[in-house]
């Protein structure tokens, strides 16, 4: 046996936007076991709830990811709402679905560009992102925000897309599809995504339901679970097939957010087609009281707000299982028996995005 | 929009350990464990998930008595328990990775088991020049 050694990764590493730090356990070049070790940039938001008013908080819920903002607060305003016994106006939930898929695809879009970056393909990375452009562009026009939209309201929303916008958001998939053929196409075909990618950091089919893996992460192990699947908001009327990879390996869950990029395209076509016509927000009276657990899937998997209030304007608690945290103990799983080399790309595979998990 | 039902099952905290093994038995994913101040002391749910329907059990706890790890059958549920051990000061006991108070860097002990957190705000001269 070759003598141990421990090499930190992180808190700050070039393939980390945000920290976390692992204690890597290597013999020679192969990693026996990962510590991760998180809490750097906790930040209590959850605590933030009993100072808040519950309409209020809604903005600091969108607040805990700077990328998946918006489901978080859908999310959130999902359980206010169900406690309250509040029935939003239908037109809001297809307009959260358009939105939550434009999310998707943005998030989506920027991890395919820092999963290239980190296998040192840098012209795919700025391909990836200058895709991502249009997806922001169509945020920025119709909620007035790139990355925080803030139009989630308790009721409903709080902008609603007319039907010129509509029909110019339509007129916009076709490109888009042309756009994400091409980028599958590299990420599927090329040598050196292939090199990096296949038959690294394996996470079995039967290990990623055992530690929990959620969203892509587990849909690349080969579990066609995906919570939009429960027809929560407008999801019930725009039926899909989640993407699923039976691989277990780096490539499949990539191919699993590159082939998602199609799924919401179609979500949106559908929704556009769909969208009745009507109000976008309903009229909230009174403070909540019961408990919920409201879920819903954002690009990183199944995400949970727990709501639960006494009939008072704060809420009693507010618990946010978001599914980076889900994914760390899988995360754990993949490294060991792998190479130092692989790390960042398999650390990259399950998305982390470390102030949504700080929250 | 489809609504689904949530049930809350209440137990004894001994009968934890047996109940969290039929959930594993009948091919159950943890989904997460949340904890949430009750009265003077606290509750812990446990939830879980199948075929996307979600079930959930729920027991007691106070920031004297040990609850019973669930990480010898859910090794993922050790994210949970640390992170409640932090926030809230709850023991667990036979974590599998147990972070002793490390998981959560907190710059007040127990922030969330308290009703009330007190901020106290230094000047960097009366710190020594720390935050």
């Amino acid at each position: 046996m070759s003598r141990q050694i421990i090499v930190p990764f992180g808190p700050q590493h070039p393939v980390l936007p945000e920290p976390i730090h692992l204690d890597l356990v290597l013999e020679d070049e192969r990693v026996v076991e990962a510590i991760p070790s998180i809490g750097y940039i906790h930040r209590g938001l959850e605590k933030l709830v009993e100072k808040r008013d519950f309409r209020d908080y809604v903005f600091i819920s969108e607040r805990i990811c700077g990328i998946c903002s918006f489901i978080h607060g859908a999310t959130y305003c999902q359980g206010v709402e169900k406690i309250m016994g509040v029935e939003i106006p239908r037109r809001a939930e297809f307009l959260r679905a358009i939105w939550s898929e434009h999310s998707r695809m943005h998030s989506h879009l920027l991890w395919l560009g820092c999963f290239a970056d980190s296998m040192g393909y840098e012209n795919l990375f700025m391909n990836c992102w200058k895709v991502r452009e249009k997806i922001l562009d169509v945020m920025e026009r119709t909620t007035g925000g790139r990355i925080i939209q803030g139009v989630n309201r308790v009721g409903g929303v709080s902008k609603d897309i007319d039907a010129e916008e509509l029909k110019r958001i339509a007129s916009g998939i076709p490109e888009l599809r042309a756009d994400f053929t091409e980028l599958t196409r590299i990420f599927d075909e090329d040598l050196t995504v292939q090199t990096r990618t296949k038959g690294i950091g394996m996470l079995p089919r039967d290990k990623a339901w055992d530690l929990g893996a959620v969203g892509p992460v587990l849909r690349g192990s080969g579990h066609a679970v995906d919570t939009r699947c429960t027809g929560y908001g407008a999801y019930d009327e725009l039926d899909f097939k989640p993407v699923v990879r039976n691989e277990s390996d780096c490539y499949a869950r990539c191919m699993v957010r590159a082939e998602e990029l199609f799924t919401s395209l179609d979500l949106v076509e559908k929704a556009i087609d769909r969208i009745p016509a009507g109000d976008i927000l309903t009229k909230v009276r009174g403070n909540p009281t019961g408990e919920f657990h409201a879920r819903a899937e954002q690009p990183r998997g199944e995400v949970i707000h727990y709501v639960k209030a006494n009939g008072k304007k704060n809420l009693v608690r507010h618990r946010v299982r978001t599914p980076t945290l889900a994914n760390v103990p899988p995360l754990v799983h993949m490294l060991a028996g792998c190479e130092l080399a692989d790390v960042p790309v398999i650390v990259l595979t399950i998305d982390p995005c470390i102030g949504c998990m700080e929250r | 929009m489809i609504e689904q039902e949530q049930t809350i099952e209440m137990i004894s905290v001994e009968d934890l350990i047996n109940k969290v093994h039929s959930f594993h038995d009948e091919g159950f994913r943890l989904v997460h464990i949340c904890c949430s101040r009750e009265g003077d002391g606290f509750e812990l749910t446990y939830s879980f998930d199948k075929d996307l329907v979600m079930s959930h059990l729920r027991i007691p706890a106070d920031q004297n008595t040990p609850v019973p790890s669930i990480s010898r059958i859910y090794l993922a549920s050790f994210v949970y328990e640390n992170e409640i051990a932090d926030l809230y000061g709850i023991p667990f006991a036979g974590i599998a990775v147990d972070y002793k108070g490390t998981f959560i860097r907190t710059s007040v002990p127990h922030p969330f088991g308290t009703p009330q957190i007190e901020v106290v705000k230094r000047r960097p001269d009366e710190t020594g020049g720390k935050a």
